[in-house]
């Protein structure tokens, strides 16, 4: 058994949000670069110019990306033979209060759905854990506006509308997200398992590396159609029109009932903040 | 481009064609989800909605010696009901990010009101064209308290206009 501090737990979660919060990968930053490249009409080259133009004052000013800073969500992948000398999720979420309060970031969770007061420290993240092999703990991490989320939706479909049905529901939900979730997004998709489970794939594909390949040659060849397609929806840059609506899809995917075809889609926004850490 | 300097009136409205560039620079007013819902109920807010102009913007906190945090737009939509009895006494642009209801385009063109568009997620650029803020009202609310923003060429793209055009490609429009 190899013994983890609960206070290191808490120092990799602060330090990561604290640096995703301010700064965007350097491979995103070209992503977008090339994205307004693409670009024809004045407008969204625009719009694609302050986005670029706004993650170069926050990394050198140290400034959040966007006003909203998101909740925090966080896949934590523990080793079995990792013993965790203290509490999990107490130590994470430490490490997320720490990080917004002493990074100025915004606090964006209220208590419950009617009553709406504010935790004050952006806890509690939401937490998901699975055991592995080996003696680490892999944390996954992301912080998560609400625009993109709110456009995100879980749909069960009948199997018989098959690769088709998949590819209109996820066209027909950009088409209408439109502006709203900021554009240029990526979209994360779960396919199969069951209600919760594909929602959980969902976000999961969306902290895959931009420019990995799917193991899967099917999904493969349907994300790659899929941001075909979608980019020729024409949504682009915050919704004014243009070429770039999506930088890349995501799929992950599960065994499901007979009866099933569960289809989650979560949308990320171009403020794309997350991050991988081992302890 | 347009340059606009608030308080805006009906002259000002006419002269703005979706897609066009505006810069504000002059005082507006920040107000989300929950000051709306109080503002309407409001008999005299702390500020004169006549001709105002509307940013919906919940900022991070400042750090010493900053005006504000990062202020980029939120969703518009989630403001579509609540905009239109302020509209009916006098507030004239509003500042988003997305498209709205077909409701609320019927009220702006009715109340000869416009809607803007910031660029959303850029907090960071957005802020630096904020050169002073002073707490007006709803404290207890926190970053969506109302506050008066002193704003310098701040960026903004006409959205929907009063001729009945949309920026927006994709969307529900209600």
């Amino acid at each position: 058994m190899r013994k983890i501090k609960p206070e290191s737990i808490t120092q990799v979660i602060k330090k990561s949000l604290l640096k995703i919060n301010y700064e965007l990968e350097d491979s995103f930053v070209i992503t977008l670069k090339k994205a307004r490249d693409k670009e024809k009409n004045e407008l969204s080259k625009s719009i694609m110019d302050d986005i670029i133009e706004n993650q170069d004052i926050a990394k050198k000013g140290m400034n959040p990306l966007c006003q909203d800073t998101g909740v925090v969500v966080i896949f934590a992948k523990i080793g079995q033979d990792a013993y965790i000398d203290g509490d999990l999720y107490d130590s994470i979420n430490e490490g997320v209060r720490q990080a917004y309060k002493e990074g100025y970031l915004r606090k964006s969770v209220v208590n419950h759905p009617f009553e709406r007061q504010n935790t004050k420290d952006n806890t509690p993240a939401i937490i998901h854990t699975s055991l592995v092999k080996g003696d680490k703990i892999t944390f996954k991490i992301a912080a998560k506006g609400a625009g993109s989320e709110n456009m995100s939706k879980v749909v069960m479909l009948k199997p018989s509308d098959g690769i088709e049905g998949v590819k209109k529901l996820v066209k027909d939900t950009v088409f209408n997200a439109g502006g709203k979730p900021c554009p240029p997004i990526i979209v994360g998709i779960g396919l199969g398992g069951n209600l919760e489970k594909s929602a959980l794939l969902a976000k999961e594909a969306l902290l895959r590396d931009l420019d990995d390949t799917n193991e899967d040659p099917t999904l493969n060849e349907l994300e790659n159609t899929l941001l075909k397609e979608i980019n020729e929806l024409g949504v682009g840059p915050m919704g004014v029109g243009g070429e770039t609506t999506c930088v890349g899809v995501k799929i992950n995917s599960y065994p499901m009932h007979i009866a099933s075809l569960p289809v989650a889609i979560n949308i990320q926004c171009h403020a794309n903040r997350h991050d991988e850490v081992s302890i | 481009m347009i340059r606009l300097i608030p308080p805006i009136s009906n002259d000002d409205i006419k002269t703005l064609k979706v897609g066009e560039k505006v810069l504000i620079t002059g005082t507006i007013y920040t107000a989300r989800d929950q000051a709306h819902l109080r503002l309407v109920k409001e008999d005299a807010p702390a500020f004169d909605l006549e001709g105002a102009v509307i940013f919906y913007v919940g900022p991070t906190p400042a750090k010493e010696g900053q005006v504000i945090g990062s202020s980029g737009p939120t969703s518009s939509y989630r403001m579509d009901e609540l905009a239109v009895p302020l509209m009916e006494r006098g507030v004239k642009l509003m500042i988003g990010k997305g498209d709205r209801s077909k409701a609320y385009q019927e009220a702006m063109r009715k109340n000869n009101a416009t809607y803007l568009i910031a660029t959303g997620g850029a907090g960071a650029l957005l802020a630096s064209k904020i050169k002073k803020r002073t707490l007006l009202m709803y404290e207890d609310l926190g970053p969506e308290a109302v506050y008066a923003l002193e704003v310098e060429d701040f960026p903004c793209f006409v959205a929907y206009d009063v001729y009945g055009n949309s920026i927006f490609k994709g969307g529900t429009d209600g």
